[in-house]
């Protein structure tokens, strides 16, 4: 029993090398933690193994910005076991943790083992052994479980980010929906059309991804399920249909359609497909995006002259405007514990990322601009993903919650927009 | 005792792996006791997704050139003469806004009355009123201030008695700039809408 279903898995996880997209991602931070953690990730002991996964677990580590990793060269042994560590020469070295590991085929998978040391007490923080048929993904878990150990909170190295470019192709442009690991690798378009793609959306179960198409020059919503493919059209009223935002529990999505004349937020069962009004009024409503509790919905709205933010209970009752400052508050997105809240913060012409306090209603900027937008929350609350551009440039760039780091994910082809960051 | 462990994890991850879940991770108590510990949670079948075969992926979809100029015999574009005519009106199927507005400016009224006149003296051609938006400000907000600027055109036509029947609107907000600039000399530019026969 165990040996065929091994058999099964090992053909299923086969899939996963797919023709990856051209466009080579690079991340640089630029602006870092002074107080990043010394760490030296040891290369782990290998035989016939195609990838290095200790260079993933470094590379994620010193990108997070928290984390300063010592290059190889500059390390004073190499030990692949516990007993080699010799905690003295790796405290000269300025180290204050060191983490060794070794990586062995085991028929169509390999055998992964980590240990995680503190250097100043000698000791072993966590040890791990894994089986894994993705050494990339072994890699990145080892980050995770680093991370969580030793900032504690959750990692977020696992995860997917997905975003929309657009290249020029002839006359026209060429539009794709790519999603790619947190780091940049592994990206693969999962749908292109030469008529604009738009507002990528995660399941909260990060299985299914929502999005608009113009594929056939209307608006529409489309469900996608990453795994097969599968893709529903979920909605094609006349008018707009956008911005599709799921419902934690997955089961409905909160949308723009304008086919009652003003583009209205409802909400789509998408079992019954029955759609619900939820705000009604003749001005510009869209943007919703749920409370992780399900109870509101926040939204932009310009029913005061300017978009700013309103709340409104998911059923639909009584609208409140929730933000107050800044002549554009847009494209609201909360935090995962419901605490804050993103969204785009303008004041004349100047766009940048804002978080707001969702009960102080006070608004920190975390960025400088001028064309900032698109912002979704890592799925551990730390950092704000968001789309920004520098000249004719367009980049995707991500930034800590306290403002205080910054990386920058630069692409060598096509025009980049609207990051979303899977919420696991 | 050690090997027994590990079966079952890797039993466990092969179940998870074909209930297309993502498991979470298991783990062993034991943790600082200095013994390696099993973890799983890499098997994870519904990240390694993105199958070829079934479905849409990678595949394009939306088409070559859109056929909207399909009456034949006319122009390069299927359209009558005096639609290339630069001293006529309907030779500008462009109207462009201020900023963030959706009001029509004065000079164009006249393209749009000379529009409005031969659509109605044309009932089987249509048009489909195309808003769009600078790249400024949020994309979604851009797509419903693109509908408001095509609206804004379709209803003046309304009014000038051009039916219903031969009027369309889509907005595509940010997403198709005419000037790829970033400054205001493109913004005035895609700040636009098109009236396409």
């Amino acid at each position: 029993m165990n040996i065929f279903k091994k058999l099964i898995l090992a053909t299923a996880i086969g899939t996963c090398f797919a023709p990856a997209v051209n466009a080579e991602m690079s991340i640089e931070i630029t602006e870092g933690i002074e107080s990043a953690m010394p760490i030296a990730i040891v290369p782990f002991a290998s035989q016939g193994v195609p990838l290095d996964v200790s260079s993933v677990v470094d590379s994620d580590l010193s990108r997070s910005g928290y984390f300063k990793t010592l290059p190889a060269q500059r390390m004073p042994a190499r030990p692949t076991s516990a007993d080699g560590i010799n905690f003295a020469d790796w405290q000269a070295a300025g180290q204050n943790y060191v983490v060794i590991g070794r990586v062995l085929p085991n028929g169509s998978q390999y055998n992964v083992e980590f240990q995680l040391f503190d250097v100043a007490s000698g000791s072993q923080l966590i040890g791990y052994r894994m089986s894994a048929a993705d050494l990339r993904k072994a890699g990145h878990h080892i980050s995770d479980l680093i991370y969580e150990k030793l900032l504690g909170k959750k990692g977020i190295f696992s995860g997917r980010i997905a975003y929309i470019t657009s290249a020029r192709q002839g006359n026209q442009r060429l539009h794709k929906l790519i999603v790619a690991d947190a780091d940049g690798a592994n990206a693969q378009a999962i749908a292109s059309s030469v008529e604009p793609l738009m507002s990528p959306a995660w399941s909260p179960d990060a299985k299914r991804i929502a999005y608009v198409s113009f594929e056939n020059k209307t608006a529409s919503i489309i469900t996608q399920t990453l795994a097969s493919g599968q893709r529903e059209k979920v909605a094609e009223f006349p008018g707009i249909n956008g911005a599709p935002a799921w419902s934690p529990d997955g089961a409905k999505l909160a949308v723009t359609l304008s086919k009652d004349g003003n583009p209205d937020i409802f909400v789509l069962d998408l079992i019954t497909r029955n759609v619900k009004k939820i705000t009604n009024n003749r001005a510009i409503d869209t943007e919703p995006t749920w409370s992780p509790d399900g109870r509101s919905i926040v939204f932009t709205s310009d029913r005061g002259g300017k978009p700013q933010l309103y709340s409104i209970p998911a059923q639909g009752g009584e609208e409140k405007r929730i933000t107050f400052s800044g002549s554009y508050n847009a494209r609201a997105s909360f935090s995962p514990d419901g605490k804050l809240i993103t969204m785009v913060h303008g004041n004349g012409g100047d766009y940048r990322i804002g978080v707001m306090d969702a009960n102080s209603k006070s608004i920190s900027v975390l960025t400088s601009g001028p064309l900032d937008e698109s912002p979704s929350f890592a799925p551990n609350g730390s950092m704000v993903l968001y789309a920004s551009r520098k000249g004719s440039t367009g980049y995707l760039s991500a930034v800590s919650i306290d403002g205080r780091m910054q990386q920058k994910l630069t692409f060598d082809s096509a025009e980049v927009r609207e990051p979303a960051w899977s919420p696991k | 005792m050690k090997f027994k462990k590990i079966v079952t994890v890797v039993a466990l991850a092969s179940t998870l792996a074909l209930a297309g879940c993502s498991g979470d991770e298991e783990k062993d108590a034991s943790l600082t006791d200095g013994s390696l510990n099993s973890a799983n949670g890499l098997n994870d079948a519904s990240t390694n997704g993105f199958n070829d075969g079934s479905g849409i992926n990678g595949s394009r979809f939306g088409g070559a050139n859109g056929g909207r100029f399909g009456q034949g015999g006319m122009g390069a574009d299927g359209l009558p003469p005096e639609f290339s005519d630069p001293n006529n009106p309907l030779s500008k199927r462009t109207i462009y806004f201020m900023l963030d507005s959706s009001q029509v400016q004065p000079e164009f009224i006249p393209v749009i009355a000379a529009h409005a006149r031969y659509l109605i003296a044309n009932p089987s051609r249509r048009v489909v009123l195309e808003g769009n938006c600078d790249e400024r400000g949020s994309r979604e907000y851009n797509i419903a201030l693109g509908e408001q600027r095509a609206k804004s055109i379709a209803a003046m036509f309304r009014a000038q008695g051009v039916s219903e029947s031969q009027l369309n609107v889509v907005s595509y907000g940010e997403e198709k700039p005419v000037a790829e600039g970033h400054d205001e000399s493109a913004w005035e530019l895609n700040r636009r809408v098109e009236i396409a026969y």
